[in-house]
């Protein structure tokens, strides 16, 4: 594919001087077109598409009546969205919490000169190599009250160990924070430890001169400088969050009834399978709003740093 | 790193604290080993032996039975014919996909590096945006466009989708190795008589090897692994393999047989395994390219 655009590119421009200067100069935009293109339409445009849908009363078609606010009010007056919303604000805390300790304690063991480091962090990282959907399944099966855990311990001699969460409305939501921190605390772990690895020796040194701990440098010394890697981190793992739907589908379904739904299943169900297009649509909306809030400030201070630089 | 001068008073001390972390360490180690040994063990148990044993208890005998239900007859909704179809059909979609995307991803990223015209920066912030907007904000708009071009619940419409949202991860990608290469190499090619695709094929793509891989490993893992996209957009007959594995879960006619979804499970997993067994430095690159910038 590479050799053929090449020849064909090179073809053309030796064809005279005046063609290949026009041709040169608009080559770069020429390839550039298809992706402008493809983002134009397919990210701004359907944005604004569902945006607008948002505003009709569209149910099973897509339907242009528009009814303003309408299917806001309703989504916000939905029960469903209101415990999808509080699972995703619990889900996402935990899950970030816990994700950055464990990233952070785990990066600076493993940056003790551990013996078989190699090994250690293949084994800590490889469950982000793997499908959510793989991830649910093994952890339905590891949380399941009748054959998983709780009867492991019962066996190991543990006669009154009780784990239920997996059917417990009230405790399921934190049934997805342990699998999705079993998936991605590893990645935290490997970004920290990246930065460790780049922090300058001769601070550290210096720091030791002055009779500073190990405990006192990485506290006030190494852990500050890698907050750029905290932020990155920070913003990775809440756009993990917003986006969970896979995890969900997996481990509970949404269930026992709607008690473990995130904002991205409502959204789903709502659109495809209720024919509710116009309050799927707000929610899409809600989604992207909470995704904006957390981008653009990072996006902006991301740029604004490389232009400094 | 250790102060010797403190490191040989406190050296009792030390040998506590370095038995601690490797302690800590471990135990680590085995919270993520587990589930993958316990789905293992599951599958090669028979319904008896994981009925009255538990997690960890070993099968007496292995027993592959269950891996090969998996894979060719066990129950995905409304066929028999076990998992192997799907995941020919990821191979399907995922091979054009990857392949596409990381081509034009290497363009992009070569034009917003080394070729910048007007608006080219400002573009490359729009497409920074499709890399981390929620998906559920396209679906029902792309629904539709697949529907109009004639391409809904095909091959070619997933293909398609994952071109289109995996551009702009791959251009960036590409934009940020690129960004090390001075433009001063560019132009004085140019004064040679260099064209800008000779350019690219003689001078760019043949230092461009490593990034290849990345960014080739990084699409594979996320097209094989997605799911939205999947269930969203695939007839029955193309479904990747994480719907068809979601469906063997949640479909039980009679007893619920653990062996065969765990086995189907790891069946689903290998292929991005055995990327991340085989080529784990790139794979890490990979992650860590879009937040630790370099």
């Amino acid at each position: 594919m590479n050799t053929k655009a090449a020849n064909s590119g090179s073809g053309q421009t030796q064809s005279g001087r005046p063609a290949r200067r026009s041709l040169a100069d608009w080559m770069p935009k020429i390839v550039m077109a298809p992706t402008m293109i493809i983002t134009l339409v397919c990210i701004y445009g359907y944005m604004i598409w569902t945006a607008v849908l948002s505003f009709t009363g569209s149910r099973m078609l897509p339907s242009y009546n528009f009814v303003g606010f309408e299917q806001y009010e309703r989504l916000f007056n939905n029960d469903r969205w209101i415990v999808a919303l509080t699972n995703l604000g619990v889900f996402g805390g935990l899950f970030i919490a816990i994700c950055l300790f464990l990233g952070v304690t785990l990066a600076v063991f493993l940056d003790q000169k551990i013996r078989a480091e190699g090994a250690i962090r293949t084994i800590y990282l490889y469950p982000m190599a793997i499908s959510f959907i793989v991830t649910g399944t093994a952890w339905k099966w590891l949380l399941n009250p009748t054959n998983g855990l709780e009867k492991m311990m019962v066996d190991f001699g543990f006669v009154n160990f009780k784990f239920d969460w997996l059917i417990n409305p009230d405790m399921v939501v934190y049934c997805l924070v342990i699998a999705a921190v079993w998936q991605a605390s590893g990645f935290v772990m490997a970004l920290f430890l990246a930065g460790l690895r780049g922090v300058d020796g001769d601070l550290i040194k210096a720091a030791h001169l002055d009779g500073a701990s190990t405990f006192t440098t990485y506290r006030r010394i190494i852990l500050p400088s890698l907050k750029p890697v905290f932020f990155s981190a920070l913003v990775i793992l809440s756009h993990i969050a917003i986006k969970s739907f896979d995890l969900v589908a997996a481990l509970t379904n949404g269930g026992p009834g709607y008690s473990s739904d995130l904002p991205a299943n409502f959204m789903y169900t709502y659109t495809f399978t209720r024919s509710q297009i116009g309050l799927g649509s707000a929610s899409a909306m809600v989604m992207l709003g909470c995704v904006l809030a957390i981008l653009v400030p990072y996006l902006y201070s991301e740029l604004r740093g490389e232009r400094h630089a | 790193m250790h102060n010797q001068a403190i490191g040989r008073k406190t050296s009792a001390m030390d040998k506590v604290w370095r038995v601690a972390l490797y302690a800590v360490l471990l135990i680590a180690a085995a919270f993520y080993l587990m589930p993958f040994l316990v789905m293992l063990i599951t599958s090669l148990k028979d319904v008896e032996e994981i009925r009255t044993g538990n997690l960890l208890s070993l099968p007496a005998s292995l027993n592959f039975d269950s891996w090969s239900k998996a894979w060719s007859s066990a129950c995905t909704g409304s066929s028999c014919e076990g998992i192997s179809p799907f995941f020919m059909n990821s191979f399907l979609i995922v091979i054009p996909a990857v392949l596409i995307s990381t081509l034009l991803g290497a363009i992009n990223g070569y034009v917003i590096s080394l070729w910048k015209f007007r608006g080219s920066d400002l573009f490359f912030a729009a497409l920074l945006v499709g890399c981390f907007i929620p998906f559920q904000v396209i679906l029902l708009p792309m629904a539709q466009t697949l529907g109009w071009l004639g391409i809904a619940n095909t091959t070619s419409g997933l293909v398609f989708v994952h071109v289109v949202y995996g551009v702009a991860f791959t251009t960036l990608f590409f934009r940020n190795f690129y960004q090390s290469i001075p433009g001063e190499l560019v132009k004085a090619a140019r004064l040679d008589g260099a064209g800008f695709f000779t350019i690219f094929y003689r001078i760019i793509l043949p230092v461009s090897t490593p990034i290849i891989v990345v960014t080739i490993i990084w699409q594979f893992t996320q097209i094989w692994n997605d799911f939205l996209f999947g269930v969203a957009f695939s007839g029955f007959d193309t479904q990747p393999v994480t719907v068809a594995l979601n469906n063997l879960v949640n479909t039980s006619f009679g007893g619920k047989e653990y062996n065969v979804d765990m086995a189907a499970a790891i069946i689903a997993a290998l292929p991005t395994l055995a990327v991340y067994v085989f080529a784990g430095k790139y794979f890490v690159r990979g992650l860590t390219a879009g937040a630790v910038k370099g």
